[in-house]
């Protein structure tokens, strides 16, 4: 390719043609300062409406400063990033940012990891020059999320995040000038739209506009409560993030300084939600194969592909926006709902106290989860199964206020029985893992063969949507794969349009799967840490000795003990779920 | 904001706007330009109409409508009252006219009051200088209103 020659502060650098300024001078370490622009590189996902205007550089020959993110390299382009003309533009740019946003950044949820705040620190912003009004938004406080746009500097992330990358159309810029916001049609409450609670605007948001419902303190007061027994289980993907908040590398696998942490927190058991992505395997697993069986039998009722149910973020889409498919997705609750279903009954039988003294607390990566375990049906006289579900960050956020030396912990282990899982489980928290140890079962119990080799890396991977062919001993199990909700909306018209050639769809809203989800360390559009998660998965699952969910030897005594068989009365009652018609007409705002 | 049952001619009619501009979102504008002038105003419902049709979220069409303040989504009352800001009748004391409207009425410029009489707009220049200030209630025009005679325009109304 013919490359092209610019010079950037004073460094000779050859580029192709349509690189931008940031670009080429991120390619020699010089770093221009973003606000606005965003981009995932692993995702092909960009922002840059260069709104924002601190990365302004001056381009010789060129009258007015020119933003970096949205400008092309030329050839013989001389570009200076940080004279003193640069300089004062960007420090102006940024104090009139500041001028109509709070000050109360001690107090703000975001702080610390604001990327507004650190700006300033590193521009030396020491004064606001300029003072006048200050916009002012009632804030919105859903079951997940909250928004609070008097702190939104309308950089549109959340925007691309919503409409483009999760076609959930929630989030859009209304009003003009001073008075804009972002905010839903009609300026509803995010609880009267149809948002998902993905919370992939959450990742995103540079400042503290949207963020998580923390229920830190809620887990703080039930493990102060003598009268309750409190335990708690632990999303895999929240295990190869939860390092990065105590600056251990990205991609690290933390699990057994976690376990060491929840124990020192003051849970009385520390158990694993990979235990119940064992038994997620069983019941969907076998739905998938009496869904299969009976369509090879020529029996046009059944409904295929089956959808997988796990992730609440992709519920709540469906519900809302194809409620006339309601029927399809497996209806297998999710690993959440499920360990919660059986902490509360089984394991409150084996302590022999009542469910209501026995308060279930979830690590997830995903703020969906906070939604989920407050769902009606998923409650017992009132009492829920699953009580508080806190975030990875929030769960750092318990970790550091407990005192704990998170690097120095001792390595423990899960308590049992809920806590042992097998590797099938582990993979549950990437994109392609709920599909491939759903095979992994399926396969032995479809073909009465023992796998010889369990990693089917054909479903592996990160491209937006996968598909491949597994053989069962002779009968093909056509399989999908999709992550980002855009790209699940594109199968489900497949289906719809009776154009899906799949027996079974794996869907994770978030792009890269609960590994990427809205309540992981921020990644501060740094894709990269989202591979290293992945990887760390995968060297999770293979130091397992079990890969396998229905070779758990804890799975089989609860049903041995319990539920009798996968998809029996009992298991129908506490595992698997019904979906509703969420789609709404629009409700005006009070 | 009143709650408004869509008839389904006027759904038809609007769909049928839509298909005029081939559904496309980039049509965004003129759909609502045309609707407007067919409605009088873009109440919610017609924007989730409007929404479904051209295959954009309801947040968007709602981020335009809110955007341009040509559109609005309050209708206009039986005698719309629009007041003349441009230069000659503005330094002629258009706004303590305007002002007058506002106290009596009891609503400010852009609404409607709650019998759904009276809609208060500004607007630039008639074209009839001469007689500024000007008001103009539905088509008929008054000239070098003064505030003290607001309290007459709106009694021929009443």
């Amino acid at each position: 390719m013919e490359m092209i020659n610019v010079k950037i502060d004073n460094k000779n650098i050859q580029v192709a043609p349509g690189t931008t300024i940031l670009e080429a001078a991120k390619s020699v370490g010089i770093n221009i300062p973003t606000l606005c622009y965003l981009h995932l590189h692993d995702f092909n996902i960009t922002n840059k409406p260069a709104g924002c205007r601190v990365c302004v550089v001056e381009v010789k020959g060129r009258r007015n400063l020119a933003p970096a993110c949205a400008t092309d390299c030329f050839d013989g382009m001389e570009v200076n990033t940080h004279n003193i003309r640069v300089l004062n533009s960007r420090k102006t740019v940024l104090e009139l940012i500041l001028s109509d946003h709070p000050t109360d950044c001690l107090v703000c949820s975001k702080s610390g990891n604001c990327e507004l705040q650190t700006l300033a620190q590193d521009l030396g912003i020491r004064q606001i020059q300029y003072q006048g009004e200050q916009s002012k938004y009632r804030e919105d406080t859903s079951p997940a999320i909250i928004r609070d746009v008097d702190k939104c500097i309308m950089c549109r992330r959340c925007e691309v995040m919503c409409n483009e990358v999760q076609t959930v159309g929630v989030l859009s810029a209304v009003n003009r000038g001073f008075m804009s916001v972002v905010a839903p049609a009609f300026e509803m409450n995010l609880d009267h739209s149809v948002c998902t609670y993905c919370g992939q605007c959450v990742a995103v948001c540079p400042t503290g506009a949207l963020t998580e419902v923390d229920h830190t303190n809620q887990v703080i007061r039930a493990l102060a409560d003598p009268s309750k027994t409190v335990i708690v289980q632990t999303a895999p993907a929240v295990r190869v993030a939860l390092g990065e908040e105590f600056g251990i590398e990205a991609g690290t696998s933390v699990t057994g300084k976690m376990v060491s942490a929840l124990r020192n927190l003051g849970f009385d058991y520390v158990f694993d939600t990979d235990f119940a992505a064992d038994l997620t395997i069983m019941e969907e697993g076998t739905e998938l194969l009496d869904r299969i069986t009976r369509h090879l039998q020529g029996d046009k009722s059944v409904k295929l592909p089956l959808l997988t149910s796990c992730c609440p973020g992709w519920v709540n889409f469906f519900e809302h926006q194809f409620p006339e498919m309601n029927d399809i997705p497996s209806t297998a609750r999710s690993p959440q709902q499920m360990f919660g279903a059986i902490a509360k009954t089984y394991f409150a039988e084996k302590l022999g106290i009542n469910r209501e003294n026995l308060v279930v607390v979830s690590i997830m990566p995903c703020l969906a989860k906070k939604y989920e375990c407050q769902r009606d049906e998923f409650s017992t006289n009132g009492n829920p199964d699953v009580d508080f579900a806190v975030s990875t960050r929030e769960l750092a956020h318990l970790i550091k206020q407990a005192n704990i030396d998170f690097t120095t912990l001792p390595e423990e282990d899960f308590d049992r029985p809920m806590g042992e899982s097998t590797g099938a489980s582990v993979i549950f928290g990437t994109t392609g893992g709920v599909i491939e140890a759903a095979v992994r079962t399926a396969y032995e119990v479809f073909t009465g063969k023992t796998l010889t080799k369990v990693d089917f890396e054909q479903l592996r991977g990160m491209e937006w949507i996968r598909h491949a062919t597994v053989d069962f001993d002779g009968t093909p199990i056509h399989i999908g794969i999709a992550h980002g909700l855009g790209n699940a909306r594109k199968l489900l018209q497949d289906i719809k349009d009776g154009n899906s050639m799949f027996h079974a769809i794996e869907i994770m809203a978030c792009p890269g799967g609960c590994i990427g989800g809205g309540g992981q360390p921020l990644h501060h559009g740094d894709t990269s840490i989202l591979l290293a998660r992945q990887k760390a998965l995968y060297t999770e699952d293979l130091g397992k000795d079990l890969r396998k969910s229905h070779e758990n030897p804890y799975i089989q005594q609860l049903y041995a003990d319990f539920l009798g068989k996968p998809m029996s009365e009992k298991a129908h009652h506490l595992l698997h779920t019904h979906y509703f018609d969420k789609s709404k007409p629009a409700e005006i705002a009070e | 904001m009143a709650n408004i049952k869509l008839n389904e001619q006027k759904i038809q009619q609007i769909e049928s706007i839509c298909k005029d501009f081939n559904h496309e979102k980039g049509e965004l504008i003129n759909v609502l330009h045309k609707t407007q002038s067919l409605l009088g105003y873009l109440p919610a419902e017609v924007q989730e109409v409007i929404a479904k049709n051209l295959n954009c979220s309801v947040a968007h069409v709602y981020g335009v409508v809110t955007f341009y303040s040509f559109f609005t989504m309050i209708p206009k009352g039986e005698f719309p009252i629009s007041i003349c800001m441009g230069t000659a009748c503005y330094v002629r004391g258009a706004e303590k006219v305007l002002d007058e409207f506002k106290r009596i009425l009891e609503i400010p410029v852009g609404h409607t009051t709650p019998d759904g009489k009276f809609s208060l707009s500004c607007l630039r220049c008639v074209g009839a200088c001469g007689l500024a200030p000007v008001v103009l209630v539905g088509e008929k025009v008054y000239g070098r209103v003064s505030p003290d005679g607001v309290k007459d325009i709106i009694k021929e109304y009443k």
